[in-house]
Order: structure tokens, then sequence, then C-alpha cells
């Protein structure tokens, strides 16, 4: 799972400095460069290597669909062994599914459902049970105390 | 939510543009101005509806290899207090109270802890373990073994 080619330390600089607070301004990439002390070329370019090893999953805007009329719902499945590959496809195919994540526990698998509007999420819970034919339990939010996905870049044992 | 902002949030989903000036392309391809594009962006990160702009990593490729969620039957009259404190620990990333599922799920707190090993994500269940007390009845942690998505919210077009 850490088949990932090694961070320098511009690398690290760039992903600790930028899980937020990316500039609103017509020339972001060469403000926040400014701030990096690399030139705009190198940030674009770092950026899109990143990106394309899978290092940064995604460039852009993180979206709180809640705050926007929709839902997010957690949710597990206790899929067996031997059906995982299909259960996996099938589960991964739901546009709604925004992450998933292989987890130990005999509730195996674990996913997030973001849907446009809350009903949605009942709605697509019914079609994944009818497409896996497995239960669905759902863990929605009932208080959130605290969110804040934002981690250091870390030296990699292997670097 | 209005149109402009859904197709914000369509045009911008999958990433920002790679270019200098990236709001000025999303523009050109939404029809509106670089200015409506920005000061569109600038309200929803006011209002919430975006949490952040910028890098979201893979967490396993930058060095957190494991993933613990941390889970925790805590006594209802005191969930709440409880999990204010524990969202407070460095370590815990997420933290949200979420319904039982009993039998089989009796666990209300949950708390995610990364952290560079197994070993580290324990210790720092001891850590939640000590703030909890006798509040707490039972826990037990979900390791991460492979992402098998994560492309973040998609609305169809």
């Amino acid at each position: 799972m850490s088949d990932f080619s090694p961070l320098d330390a511009v690398d690290r600089k760039i992903i600790d400095t930028l899980q937020g607070g990316f500039p609103l301004s017509p020339t972001p990439y060469a403000d926040a460069a400014v701030a990096l002390d690399i030139s705009e070329q190198e940030l674009l370019a770092r950026l899109q290597r990143l990106l394309a090893e899978g290092i940064l999953t995604r460039f852009g805007p993180l979206f709180q669909i809640e705050r926007c009329g929709g839902a997010f719902v957690l949710a597990a499945l206790a899929v067996p062994d031997a059906d995982w590959e299909r259960v996996c496809r099938t589960v991964n195919d739901f546009p709604e599914v925004a992450h998933n994540y292989r987890r130990t526990h005999s509730l195996n698998m674990w996913f997030v459902l973001a849907t446009e509007t809350p009903e949605g999420i009942g709605e697509v819970i019914s079609r994944i049970e009818a497409a896996t034919g497995l239960p669905v339990h759902a863990f929605p939010k009932e208080r959130e105390y605290f969110v804040e996905m934002k981690l250091p870049a870390r030296e990699r044992p292997n670097e | 939510m209005n149109e402009f902002e859904r197709a914000l949030i369509l045009a911008t989903q999958a990433g920002l543009p790679l270019v200098a000036r990236p709001y000025a392309a999303l523009a050109e391809s939404l029809g509106c101005s670089e200015h409506a594009v920005i000061a569109g962006l600038q309200n929803m990160l006011a209002s919430g509806r975006i949490r952040r702009i910028g890098a979201v990593p893979n967490h396993y490729a930058i060095g957190y290899t494991a993933n613990g969620m941390t889970v925790w039957d805590v006594d209802d009259d005191e969930v709440d207090e409880l999990g204010l404190r524990v969202g407070q620990l460095p370590f815990v990333t997420h933290c949200y109270r979420r319904p039982r599922s009993l039998p089989a799920w009796p666990y209300n707190l949950f708390a995610m802890v990364h952290g560079a090993s197994q070993d580290e994500v324990r210790a720092h269940m001891t850590s939640i373990r000590s703030l909890l007390g006798t509040a707490c009845r039972a826990d037990d942690v979900l390791f991460s073994t492979a992402i098998l998505k994560k492309t973040g919210l998609r609305l169809a077009a």
C-alpha cells in the first residue's frame, strides 16, 4: 500500500501548506508559489506529478454537501470474502459513493454516501442492497464534535 | 444552492484546472466572468458550503499508513461532553456521535485516528480510553487495509 514514490522536502511543504487556503486570486498558483519559494511552473509541474502518482487524490474545493441541502452518510457492509470483488465493483460503481475503505471487522466495507438531497440517501441504500444482495448498515452522524482532515506529511519509513 | 453554485460544483468537483488562471478557465467553460467564479467560490467558502480549497492527500502516501476508526460505547448522558473533548485531541481528525446498531454494533462515538503504525494508533487509544473513563463500556478499532475508492463528492451532471 505504500508503493508511492518518495516525497522530497518541497513536495512535503506543498502538501502541508496547501491543504487549505488556496488563494482566490486571478493567479492563485503564482501567488501560492511565492509563499512556497518556488516558481509557478514548478508548483504546477509538482501538483501534476503528485496527482498523477495518486499522492494527492484531488486538488480543489472540498464541498460540504449538507450545507448545500444534501446529505453524507457513513454506511457499512459485511461482505463475504468469496464475493468481495463483485461487491466492491458494484458499490464503487455508484457515483454517490464518495469513498470506500476495507476495514478489519466483520463489517469489512465502510463507505460514505453523498447525495444532493437527504431523501437520496434512503434511495441509494435501497439500490445498493438490491445490487449487492447484502443489508446496508447506515450510521448517519447525530453530532459532529470535530472535523479537521489536515495532516502534516511525514517521512515514510522507506525514505 | 442556486443553479450557478451547482454548476460551480460540477465544474470543480474533480479538481481545479492546473493552469495559470484556473478561475478564468472555469469562467470560460461556465460562460461567466472570472470575477463571478471567484466571488461564487468565496461565498461558498464563507458560508461553509466549501470546507476548504487545496490539496487532498492520500494519507498512505504521506506517511500515515495506519488509519484507525476507533469506536466507543459511551454513556448517552455523557457522550456529548466527552465527544467534544475527544475531538480536541491532536491526533483525532474526525469525531462524531452515531447511532448504535444493536446487538452487532454497540458503539456510539467514532473518532478517526491516523498514525505511522498500528501501535501508534493503539497508544493514542489508551489516551482516549483514560479520558472517557468509566463512561465507556467497550471499544474497538477498525484499521483500513485498502482504499477502495476516494473520489469525493460527485454530483450527476
